[in-house]
């Protein structure tokens, strides 16, 4: 099958290019590249004033299979990245079981197989059963196709044991991915600690306990000299120690999600438990030192950490509900509307962040528009408004910290692999 | 046609009452002045009207209560209103009921008022946004406690006169209560000055924002305040650790007569039980002549009156709107 994608501005930050191009497909890879491609093809696509990207690369997705297929399956969120679209997403570990041996691992590369509509690369735990105790057996992970190990949801409070896996990832050339949470400091926390949790009157989690335990993850991996990738950035403190690391030469990168940079924690004084997830939204302050992160490159990626919960685990008293919000559906549309259509970033750096750099920090193909490259891209209209709605959502759950909000920008066509894969229907 | 009242007439349309947070000055006014009128009602021989005639009030209570919830029955009563009870040791919710189920149920049997005691904050909030039956927050984990905090207020205003330009202390566990919350917000909308005072562990971060001051000095102050809102300390809550051991904090900031001695001499002291004496307050001070512990309790049936009519009356004209 080919495609030609015609007069579209094409964005492909791994060429420096931004400018009005034709695109051919062909045979799932990017054949041509340039201005006025005359090529007969089996489906042209008019992308004059759209704007024509790499699919996004998402990094931290919970994607639930096995073990919770009520909340989300490799199909159904796989499904929900090409309608916000991304094409390549990276599966959280923290599965039931937990992805900590090669058995389970291979479970889930045959579901991924028979049933994933977009590209998803696997992580594993760095302990089994993300316990802290025991490490997995990471060189086989990685023989078996594993791109990085963490323990998300938790960290791990075992300093040697983190070092050591930071020096076995090191040498096995694999990504070390951390949820920095010193769980004896943010304890039962729920929402930010400050004014918030105050006049809540819920327990708060501190901003300590997040940016020490960077601290100390970020130590660690200068000690193991191994390339250490922060998740889901919240607090202006853990900017400032990513900045410094950074400018030490520390082989530390980050990521933030749209709801750290698109919504402060005055969004869950009405207990809204759409606006509950880990960390917490944080202040007005975090929110803009977020930004200011991701416009000065501190912050390299942007990632959804889509976290489907059911109405069951989410419609109940606000302390009690489970942490998480998804995400794959709105985090290109959040990330237009609040960084470019703001001017804050260009299209490159939004191509940058979303999918050019996650896949350079993953060591993966993928984030290019490069002649020879998987068709991977996505066509969108950066005007058009739309509103995000429950029953518009097609992830498993709709626990969505941005329902009601009005979006700028919206993707008409996803191709993955060379095929449309998602295509907007109104 | 009957002519409106000509004082502070106001047309109440909150079905709910959660907190004083979401209520403006002239509400919690409104809310006081109906409370006087029914005072009135429970100093006559027959102390019931027919106001909530025909009307189904039910407390789910899910935390132990005697004080508020017994109150509030008094106060539906005196309106004519039917109760019914529920605690969590009589009902499902036991079972693994989630509380809107258990609300809805509760809205099924055409109840008409929810009187809401639950252990986390934002319960009562939760419940009013699933049911369209009125919900009044009767304490929700350490949020709030409206009609606690309205009866203070009453109360105050009752001795006082006025409550804009008075100093008002609050002391005791701030961190964990939701009557300090519900006292700053209302007692602050009503233009009081508001001191808290506790142990630095029990000061709640950036509290200063709801525009208080704070202290850790009880002697301090006292010293030019008009009244004193001490907190029931609860050392059951043994989780947070660090809790001050009960003849320190006595020492530190309990109630005395030596105390008072060096405050105002008409100083009001409240206290919204049930008391500790021997360490938030000396039994002198509890039973002596600056303490208005028990006019508290009296008000807190006119004022809880004055909620419950005034929600129902809420739901009638939803009602007639369509």
């Amino acid at each position: 099958m080919k495609i030609l994608i015609r007069n579209g501005r094409v964005i492909d930050p791994a060429n420096n290019i931004d400018e009005t191009l034709d695109i051919l497909v062909e045979n799932s890879k990017i054949s041509k590249v340039s201005k006025d491609i005359k090529n007969s093809a089996d489906k042209t696509i008019d992308a004059a004033d759209k704007i024509v990207l790499p699919g996004l690369v998402d990094m931290h997705v919970h994607l639930r299979e096995p073990g919770r297929e009520d909340k989300e399956t490799i199909c159904s969120g796989t499904k929900a990245g090409l309608k916000g679209g991304v094409t390549t997403l990276l599966a959280m570990p923290n599965t039931s079981p937990s992805i900590d041996s090669v058995k389970t691992l291979e479970l889930v590369k045959k579901i991924i197989q028979k049933t994933a509509e977009a590209n998803v690369f696997i992580t594993a735990a760095i302990t089994k059963a993300r316990q802290g105790k025991e490490l997995t057996d990471i060189a086989r992970l990685k023989k078996e196709g594993i791109v990085a190990i963490t323990d998300d949801g938790a960290s791990v409070d075992n300093e040697e044991l983190l070092l050591k896996a930071l020096k076995i990832a090191k040498k096995e050339k694999i990504l070390v991915l951390c949820h920095c949470e010193d769980k004896s400091l943010s304890k039962n926390g729920v929402v930010n600690l400050g004014f918030t949790s105050t006049r809540m009157g819920l327990r708060g989690i501190s901003k300590e306990s997040e940016y020490k335990r960077v601290e100390r993850d970020i130590k660690l991996a200068e000690k193991a000299d191994s390339p250490i990738h922060i998740a889901h950035v919240s607090c202006k403190e853990s900017v400032e120690i990513i900045a410094l690391a950074k400018g030490k030469g520390i082989k530390v990168t980050s990521d933030t999600c749209p709801h750290y940079f698109a919504l402060s924690d005055a969004a869950v004084l009405g207990y809204d438990t759409n606006m509950k997830m880990n960390p917490p939204l944080r202040s007005k302050d975090d929110v803009g030192a977020i930004k200011k992160g991701l416009k000065n490159g501190i912050i390299d990626a942007i990632a959804s950490d889509h976290a489907p919960h059911t109405e069951n685990e989410k419609d109940i008293e606000f302390e009690r509900a489970e942490f998480g919000v998804i995400g794959l559906e709105t985090e290109l549309a959040v990330a237009i509307t609040e960084l470019v259509h703001t001017g804050l970033l260009t299209w490159l750096d939004l191509a940058r962040k979303m999918s050019l750099e996650p896949a350079k920090i993953l060591r993966i193909k993928k984030g290019t528009l490069s002649v020879g490259t998987d068709a991977d891209l996505i066509v969108l209209s950066p005007d058009k408004e739309w509103i995000v709605e429950k029953q518009n959502l097609i992830s498993k759950s709709k626990n969505s910290c941005f329902l009601g909000r009005k979006l700028k920008g919206s993707v008409e066509y996803t191709i993955c692999n060379g095929k449309i894969a998602y295509r907007w229907n109104s | 046609m009957r002519a409106a009242p000509k004082r502070n007439y106001m047309v109440w349309i909150k079905k709910d009452l959660l907190g004083l947070e979401e209520l403006t000055k002239e509400e919690i006014e409104f809310i006081l002045t109906t409370a006087e009128s029914f005072k009135e009602v429970t100093t006559r021989e027959i102390k019931k009207v027919p106001a909530l005639r025909g009307k189904t009030v039910v407390n789910l209570f899910y935390e132990p209560s005697t004080r508020t919830r017994v109150s509030f029955e008094v106060a539906a009563k005196r309106l004519s209103a039917d109760v019914i009870n529920i605690a969590p040791e009589t009902s499902s919710v036991r079972k693994g009921e989630t509380l809107i189920d258990t609300g809805r149920n509760i809205e099924a049997l055409k109840a008409d008022i929810i009187v809401v005691r639950h252990n986390a904050s934002g319960a009562a909030s939760m419940l009013a946004r699933h049911l369209s039956i009125s919900v009044v927050n009767a304490g929700d984990g350490w949020h709030e406690h409206p009609t606690q905090a309205l009866l203070d207020i009453f109360t105050l205003k009752e001795k006082l006169g006025k409550i804009e330009g008075l100093n008002v202390v609050i002391v005791g566990d701030i961190s964990h209560s939701r009557v300090a919350r519900s006292n700053i917000r209302g007692l602050t909308k009503l233009g009081a000055k508001v001191i808290v005072c506790a142990p630095e562990i029990l000061i709640p971060p950036a509290i200063e924002e709801m525009g208080v001051e704070v202290t850790d000095d009880i002697d301090e102050a006292l010293k030019d305040a008009d009244a004193v809102n001490v907190l029931r300390m609860q050392f059951e809550r043994d989780e947070e650790a660090a809790f001050p051991e009960k003849l320190e904090y006595f020492r530190n900031f309990g109630i005395t007569p030596e105390r008072l001695k060096k405050a105002k001499k008409n100083i009001i002291v409240m206290h919204p039980g049930p008391i500790n004496r021997g360490i938030e307050m000396s039994s002198e001070v509890a039973d002596g002549i600056n303490s208005v512990i028990l006019e508290q309790v009296t008000n807190g049936i006119a004022v809880r009156m004055a909620v419950l009519f005034l929600v129902a009356q809420a739901q009638d004209k939803l009602a007639v709107r369509g």
